[in-house]
C-alpha cells in the first residue's frame, strides 16, 4: 500500500496535494470577489487584478487537481496544452483587437 | 522500494503492468477533445468579449447579475472538484464504496451548481431579459448555457460510470481510465467556470 501510494504520489496526486490546491484556489477566488465587491481598486486597476488572479488559479487548478507538470511522461500533454492555450490568446486577443478597430473606425459606438 | 529502484524502467513497467496506472492513449485522447473544447469556449469568450457592451437599450450586467447566488455557484463547483479528487484518490487505494460515496456527493454539488443556474436562467427570462433581449444576453446565454451544457453532461456520465462501476467492471484497468477521463473534464470545467465568474460576472458589475 505504502509502496502502491508513492508511485501514485507524481502523476495522481494526494489528499494534501488537492487540499493545498483547494486552499490556494479558495484565497484567489475570494481576492478576485473583494476585488469587485470592495469596490477599492479603479474599473481598470480591477480588470487587472481579475485577469492576474484568474491566470494564477488557472495554473494552480492545472497543477494540483490536472496534475499537469513538466515531467516526460506529461510532455505530450503539457505541448497540447501550451498549442490550445496559444490557439485562445490569439483568438480572443485578435478578435478582440479587430472588432475594436472595426467599432472605432465605423463610428458605431 | 529498494527492489523497485534497481529495477529497469522496463522492467518495472511489465512488473505492474496491471496496476501500475500509467497515462493511456485513451486519456492522451480525451486530453486533446479537451483542448479542443478549450478551443470553442475561446471562441465564444471572444464573441461575449466582443457584445459585452451592446446592451440595445436592455439591462446591463450590473442590474441583472447577483453576486451572492455566483459566489455560490463557484464554491460549489470548487467544493465538487475536490471531492472529486477524493473519489479519484479512493479509486487508486482500491475502495469502492468510498469512490461511491464521494462521486454521489460531487453529483449532488454539481447537481445543486446546475439548479441555481437554471433558477438564475428563468428568472432572467420570466423578467424579459432573455437571450433574445440584446447582444449582450445572446452572448451571456450562449457562454454561461454552454457551460452549464458541460457540466449536466459531465454529471450524466457520473451516473453512468457509478452505475458501472457496481456491475462487474468494478474498478478495473479499463473503469480507471474512464474515471480518469471523468476526473480530466470536470477539473477542466472549473477552470472555464474561473474564466466565466471573473469576466463575465464580475467584471460585467464593474
Amino acid at each position: 500500500m505504502a509502496q502502491a501510494h508513492t508511485a501514485h504520489d507524481g502523476s495522481h496526486g494526494s489528499y494534501s496535494a488537492y487540499l493545498i490546491g483547494f486552499v490556494l484556489a479558495v484565497i484567489l477566488t475570494v481576492a478576485s470577489f473583494a476585488a469587485v465587491m470592495t469596490h477599492a481598486l479603479s474599473p481598470g486597476m480591477a480588470l487587472a487584478a481579475l485577469t492576474v488572479l484568474a491566470v494564477v488559479q488557472i495554473v494552480v487548478h492545472l497543477v494540483f487537481f490536472l496534475h499537469l507538470n513538466t515531467s516526460s511522461e506529461q510532455s505530450w500533454n503539457l505541448m497540447c496544452f501550451i498549442f490550445a492555450a496559444a490557439s485562445v490568446i490569439v483568438i480572443i486577443g485578435g478578435t478582440i483587437f479587430i472588432m475594436h478597430d472595426t467599432a472605432i473606425n465605423m463610428m458605431s459606438r | 522500494m529498494a527492489h523497485e529502484a534497481t529495477m529497469s524502467p522496463l522492467a518495472h513497467a511489465d512488473d505492474h503492468g496491471g496496476e501500475h496506472h500509467h497515462e493511456t492513449p485513451n486519456v492522451f485522447g480525451f486530453w486533446l477533445y479537451l483542448m479542443t473544447d478549450c478551443v470553442l469556449f475561446g471562441s465564444i469568450f471572444a464573441a461575449f468579449a466582443v457584445l459585452r457592451n451592446q446592451y440595445a437599450g436592455g439591462p446591463s450586467g450590473k442590474e441583472l447579475f447577483d453576486l451572492t447566488n455566483v459566489g455560490i455557484e463557484t464554491a460549489i463547483l470548487l467544493f465538487s472538484s475536490i471531492t472529486y479528487g477524493f473519489a479519484s484518490l479512493n479509486a487508486l487505494a482500491k475502495n469502492k464504496t468510498m469512490v461511491l460515496v464521494w462521486l454521489a456527493v460531487t453529483f449532488v454539488l454539481g447537481a445543486s451548481f446546475v439548479g441555481l443556474e437554471v433558477n438564475e436562467f428563468t428568472s432572467m427570462i420570466a423578467e424579459g431579459n432573455g437571450p433574445d433581449r440584446s447582444a449582450f444576453l445572446s452572448a451571456f446565454f450562449t457562454l454561461v448555457g454552454t457551460h452549464g451544457l458541460h457540466v449536466t453532461c459531465g454529471l450524466i456520465w457520473m451516473v453512468v460510470l457509478m452505475v458501472q462501476m457496481m456491475g462487474p467492471q468494478d474498478l478495473s484497468e479499463r473503469m480507471m481510465n474512464k474515471l480518469a477521463c471523468l476526473s480530466l473534464f470536470w477539473h477542466f470545467l472549473d477552470i472555464v467556470w474561473i474564466c466565466v465568474f471573473s469576466f463575465v460576472y464580475l467584471a460585467g458589475v464593474m
